[in-house]
C-alpha cells in the first residue's frame, strides 16, 4: 500500500463574533470558541498505481485530509503513512517524493519566466543535472509547454499556468501526486488537456494520484475509485459504479417525440423533465428493462430519437449529500 | 554549503524580479532615502534646539544614527520574507514552503530579498560618511573592524527580532503591532547613544533586548569615550558574537511556532 | 445623508470587533510614546537655555500625539486600495452616490472606532504613570473644550488627507512608496514625533500654515493650555479652510480620474 491512514482525526477551534455594537464590546472582554472536527476517525488505504478521486462539499474535510497526508498538518490522533514514511513526522525527508499542486495558488515565480522557477526547483530538489534534463524535457513535450516556457508567469492565461504548475509539481518524479482542484476556473481545452496528461501520468509512470475535485467531469474521464467525505466521515469508497448503485439504480433515457405527452404512469419509471416534445425518464433497470421500457413508449408515442445514459455523477452526488443531510 | 548557494540563487531570481519594474523600483528607492531623510530631519530639529543631549553633539549622534539604520537597512533587506510572513500564511504560501524539501527558515529568506531597502542603507551612509568627517575619526584597523562588526551585530539582532514578530504571528496575527513597536522603536531608541535614557530603560537595552551592546558599546569605542564612561573596552567587540546569538536564539523560537502551526493548521 | 451614516455605523462596528488590534495598537503608541519622551528626558537635562515649552508640556504633548496617532491620515482605507488594486472599483462606481463622499465615510469611521478604541485606556494609563513620564489634564474646562473642537477639526483634516491616499491609488498602483512618504512627512510634520514648538523657529514658522500642524500641533497646544482660548475661532477656522481645500482638491481629482476611467472603459 502506498497510503495507509488509520483512525485519524482532526478539530478546529473557531473563535466566535458577536454582532451589533453591545456584542462588539462583549467580545472584548470574553470570547467563545467553537469546535469543528474536520476528520472523525478516518481510515482508507491506497494502492500503487491507483488513481483516486477524494470528493465532498466545501468543509467536509477535504483539504484537511490532503494537508496531513502531504505533512503540513499533524492529525490530533490517528496515524498516516504514505510510501512507509509518517509525513508529519519527516517533513523533509517525506516531501521530496510527493508533488502537491493546488489549483488556486502558483509555486512559480510571478514576474520570472516557467524556465526559471524549474531551475530553482531543481536546486531546491537537489535533482541530479541528467535527471531534471531528461524529466524537463518529457514534461515540457507532454504538456506542450515549448511555446511559453521562456515567458514570465504573469503573462500566462490560467490554462497555460495550471499546466507549467503540474510539471513544476513533478521535476523531481515523485510516486505520489497530490492534486487539490487541479481543473478549477479552466476553460474547457485545458480542462480537457489536464486530464489526458493526469490519465498517462498515472497510466505510464505509475504515479499514484489523489485528487480532489468539484468537478464530476474530472471524477468520471479520470477515476477508477471514488472516496466521498462528508462531515468529517468516508461515506462511500468504492468504484463510480458502486457510488451509483449506492444512490439509485436509475438509469436516464432521453426521449423525442414528435407530438406532445401529457405524462404518463409506467411501473419503474418517472418522468423527469418534459420539453418541447422532449422527454427525460428516469427508469430503474431492475423493475423495468430499457427494452420493455422503449416498448410501452413506441405503443404511445411516435419516437423520433432515443438516447440512454447514465445519470450524470453530479446529481448522485447532490443525492448522497440530500440523503445523508450534509 | 549547497544550502547557501541555493540561497544566493533565490536571492539572484527575486533581484531579478524586482528590476522587472525598473521606474517603480527606482521611485522607491528614491521613496526610503527621502522617508529615512525626513525621520533624520527630527532629530536635526531637536538638536538645533537643544544644542546637546548629555554631552554628545549632533555629529556624535549622527554616528550612532548611521550605523543603526545601516544594520537595520541590512535587516529589512534580506528578511522581508519575515517581515511579511502572515502575508504567506494567508496566501498559502507558506504551505507550499512546507512541502519542500528544505528548512522553512532558508526558503522565507529567499522568498524576497528587498534591495529597494539600498534608499535608507544610502542614506545611513552619507550620515555615517558625513559624521565621521565631522568628527575628524581616524579609521584605524580597529576602529573599522569595530564599525563593521557593530553593523553586522546591529543587523543580526534586529534580524530575529523580525524572527521574532514572525513566530508571535502563528498565534495572533493582531497582536504582532506590538512585536513590530519592539524592532520599530528599538531603531528608535537605538539611534540615540544609551546613555541619555534612565538607568532601567538602559538596562533593558542591554540585557533583554541587547541594543545597547551591539551598537552603543561599539560606538563609543570609535569615537574613543570608553574611559568616560567606564566600560570595559572588550564589551566593543562583542557585537557580532552578541547579535548573532541572539538570532540563532530567535530561530529556535521559530521552530516552536512552526510545530505549532502544523499542529493547528491555523 | 442616511447612507453616509448607515456606512460609518457599519464600519464602526466591524472595527470593534478587533479587540486584540486595538490592544496592541495601544501598547505599541504607550511604547513609542515612552522612547521619545526617554529621548526628551536626555535633551531637556542637557540644555540650560531657553525653551519654547516645558518638560511637562512635551510630555503631555508627546502624549496627546501618541493617543491620537490611529486618528492621524498615516495609511489609506486598506479596502478600498485592494478594490483598486483588483480593478472592482469600477463597482463602487455603479453605486447611487458620490463616491468621494462615500470614501470620506468610510474614512471618518476608520479614524474614530479605533482611535475612540485605543485612547482612552492610553490616557488612563498614561495619567498614573510616574510624573517624569506622566500626560498632565488640562489646568480648566475651556483648554478641555478647545481641545475638543480642534481634534474635531483635525478630524476633518484627517479624512481629506485619507482620501487622498485612497486617490493616489488610482493613480499608481504601487502606490506604495508615496504613501509611505507622505505619512512620513505627515508623522513629523504634525508634531507627533517632535513636538512643533521645538523646531527652529524659522521652519517652525513654515510648518504652522501647513495643514499637517492642525492634526496633532494645535490640539495639543489647547490642551496644555499653551494656546489660550479666546483663539479659539482662529484656530478652528484654519482647521476647516485647509479641510475644505484638501475636501476640494481631493473631489476635483477624484472626478477627473473617473472621467478618464469612463472613457477608457476601466
Amino acid at each position: 500500500m502506498v497510503i495507509v491512514a488509520n483512525q485519524l482525526s482532526k478539530e478546529y477551534k473557531i473563535g466566535q463574533r458577536k454582532s451589533g455594537i453591545v456584542g462588539g464590546l462583549q467580545n472584548i472582554i470574553h470570547k467563545e470558541y467553537k469546535i469543528v472536527k474536520a476528520l472523525e476517525n478516518i481510515s482508507f488505504e491506497i494502492g500503487e498505481g491507483e488513481l483516486v478521486g477524494y470528493i465532498g462539499p466545501n468543509g467536509a474535510g477535504k483539504s484537511t485530509t490532503i494537508k496531513i497526508l502531504s505533512g503540513i498538518l499533524t492529525p490530533d490522533s490517528g496515524e498516516c503513512k504514505v510510501l512507509g514514511k509518517v509525513p508529519y513526522k519527516e517533513r523533509i525527508n517525506y516531501v521530496k517524493d510527493i508533488g502537491v499542486v493546488f489549483g488556486q495558488r502558483t509555486q512559480l515565480w510571478w514576474d520570472l519566466p516557467v524556465i526559471d522557477s524549474f531551475e530553482l526547483l531543481k536546486d531546491i530538489y537537489k535533482i541530479p543535472k541528467g535527471d531534471y534534463i531528461k524529466v524537463k524535457k518529457e514534461l515540457i513535450e507532454w504538456l506542450n509547454l515549448e511555446s511559453f516556457i521562456n515567458t514570465p508567469v504573469r503573462q500566462l492565461s490560467l490554462g497555460q499556468k495550471m499546466r507549467c504548475e503540474l510539471a513544476a509539481s513533478l521535476l523531481h518524479s515523485p510516486q505520489v501526486l497530490f492534486l487539490d482542484e487541479p481543473t478549477i476556473g479552466l476553460d474547457a481545452i485545458s480542462k480537457l488537456a489536464v486530464r489526458e496528461f493526469i490519465k498517462k501520468l498515472n497510466k505510464e509512470k505509475g504515479v499514484t494520484v489523489i485528487l480532489t475535485t468539484h468537478d464530476m467531469d474530472d471524477i468520471e474521464t479520470l477515476c477508477n475509485r471514488v472516496m466521498v467525505i462528508g462531515k468529517g466521515q468516508i461515506l462511500l469508497d468504492g468504484s463510480l459504479e458502486t457510488l451509483r448503485n449506492t444512490v439509485s439504480k436509475d438509469r436516464r433515457m432521453i426521449l423525442e417525440t414528435y407530438e406532445g405527452t401529457n405524462g404518463f404512469s409506467i411501473n419503474g419509471a418517472t418522468l423527469i423533465e418534459e420539453e418541447k416534445n422532449r422527454l427525460m425518464i428516469d427508469f430503474n433497470p431492475d423493475i423495468i428493462t430499457p427494452a420493455e421500457l422503449i416498448n410501452i413508449l413506441s405503443t404511445k408515442y411516435k419516437i423520433k430519437d432515443i438516447l440512454i445514459e447514465n445519470t450524470p455523477i453530479e446529481e448522485i452526488i447532490a443525492k448522497l449529500y440530500g440523503e445523508l443531510n450534509i | 554549503m549547497e544550502s547557501i548557494r541555493l540561497y544566493f540563487k533565490y536571492v539572484k531570481l527575486s533581484i531579478e524580479s524586482q528590476l522587472q519594474y525598473k521606474a517603480s523600483f527606482i521611485m522607491m528607492v528614491i521613496g526610503h532615502f527621502l522617508i529615512t531623510f525626513i525621520e533624520f530631519l527630527g532629530i536635526w530639529a531637536l538638536f538645533q534646539r537643544f544644542g546637546n543631549i548629555q554631552g554628545f553633539t549632533f555629529e556624535e549622534a549622527a554616528l550612532f544614527y548611521g550605523i543603526v539604520h545601516i544594520a537595520f537597512a541590512i535587516t529589512e533587506g534580506w528578511t522581508r520574507g519575515f517581515d511579511i510572513f502572515p502575508r504567506l500564511v494567508r496566501l498559502g504560501d507558506f504551505d507550499r514552503i512546507l512541502l519542500r524539501p528544505r528548512t522553512t527558515v532558508l526558503q522565507i529568506l529567499g522568498y524576497d530579498f528587498q534591495i529597494m531597502r539600498i534608499g535608507r542603507l544610502c542614506q545611513g551612509l552619507v550620515v555615517l560618511i558625513w559624521a565621521a568627517i565631522r568628527l575628524n575619526i581616524k579609521w584605524t584597523i580597529g576602529k573599522t573592524l569595530l564599525l563593521f562588526g557593530s553593523i553586522i551585530g546591529g543587523n543580526f539582532l534586529f534580524s530575529g527580532l523580525i524572527v521574532l514578530q514572525a513566530t508571535l504571528s502563528f498565534w495572533s496575527v493582531q497582536s504582532l503591532e506590538i512585536v513590530n513597536s519592539f524592532t520599530y522603536g528599538g531603531v528608535q531608541a537605538a539611534q540615540y547613544p544609551i546613555s541619555i535614557y534612565k538607568p532601567w530603560f538602559r538596562k533593558i537595552l542591554i540585557y533583554i533586548i541587547p541594543l545597547a551592546t551591539v551598537n552603543y558599546f561599539p560606538a563609543m569605542s570609535i569615537l574613543g569615550k570608553t574611559e568616560l564612561y567606564n566600560y570595559p573596552i572588550w564589551l566593543g567587540w562583542i557585537s557580532p558574537l552578541v547579535g548573532t546569538m541572539f538570532f540563532l536564539l530567535s530561530l529556535l523560537v521559530w521552530q516552536i511556532g512552526v510545530k505549532h502551526y502544523t499542529s493547528t493548521g491555523s | 445623508m442616511k447612507p453616509f451614516i448607515s456606512i460609518i455605523k457599519i464600519r464602526f462596528n466591524l472595527m470593534l470587533q478587533y479587540r486584540v488590534a486595538a490592544f496592541a495598537g495601544g501598547v505599541t503608541q504607550f511604547f513609542f510614546g515612552m522612547v521619545m519622551i526617554m529621548v526628551l528626558y536626555g535633551f531637556y537635562n542637557s540644555s540650560s537655555g531657553e525653551i519654547p515649552i516645558d518638560y511637562k508640556v512635551a510630555v503631555t504633548y508627546i502624549w496627546i500625539g501618541q493617543a491620537m496617532l490611529g486618528m492621524l491620515p498615516w495609511n489609506g482605507d486598506r479596502e478600498i486600495q485592494d478594490l483598486i488594486r483588483t480593478g472592482n472599483v469600477t463597482y463602487e462606481l455603479v453605486r447611487p452616490m458620490n463616491l468621494y463622499n462615500y470614501w470620506f465615510a468610510r474614512a471618518f469611521a476608520l479614524r474614530t472606532a479605533p482611535t475612540l478604541l485605543k485612547s482612552i485606556p492610553l490616557f488612563i494609563v498614561v495619567l498614573l504613570l510616574p510624573k517624569d513620564y506622566s500626560m498632565e489634564l488640562p489646568l480648566n474646562m475651556l483648554s478641555f473644550i478647545g481641545w475638543i473642537v480642534t481634534t474635531f477639526g483635525a478630524l476633518l483634516i484627517s479624512c481629506t488627507i485619507t482620501n487622498i491616499i485612497n486617490i493616489t491609488t488610482l493613480y499608481s498602483i504601487s502606490g506604495d512608496g508615496i504613501q509611505r512618504l507622505l505619512s512620513s512627512i505627515v508623522t513629523l510634520f504634525s508634531g507627533m514625533i517632535v513636538p512643533l514648538p521645538l523646531f527652529p523657529d524659522k521652519l517652525k514658522q513654515i510648518l504652522n500654515y501647513l495643514p499637517f500642524s492642525g492634526l496633532v500641533d494645535i490640539p495639543a497646544r489647547f490642551f496644555t493650555g499653551e494656546i489660550p482660548f479666546y483663539q479659539l475661532f482662529k484656530y478652528f477656522l484654519f482647521q476647516c479652510i485647509w479641510a475644505l481645500i484638501i475636501y476640494i482638491l481631493g473631489q476635483w481629482i477624484l472626478n477627473r480620474k473617473i472621467k478618464d476611467l469612463i472613457v477608457q472603459g476601466g
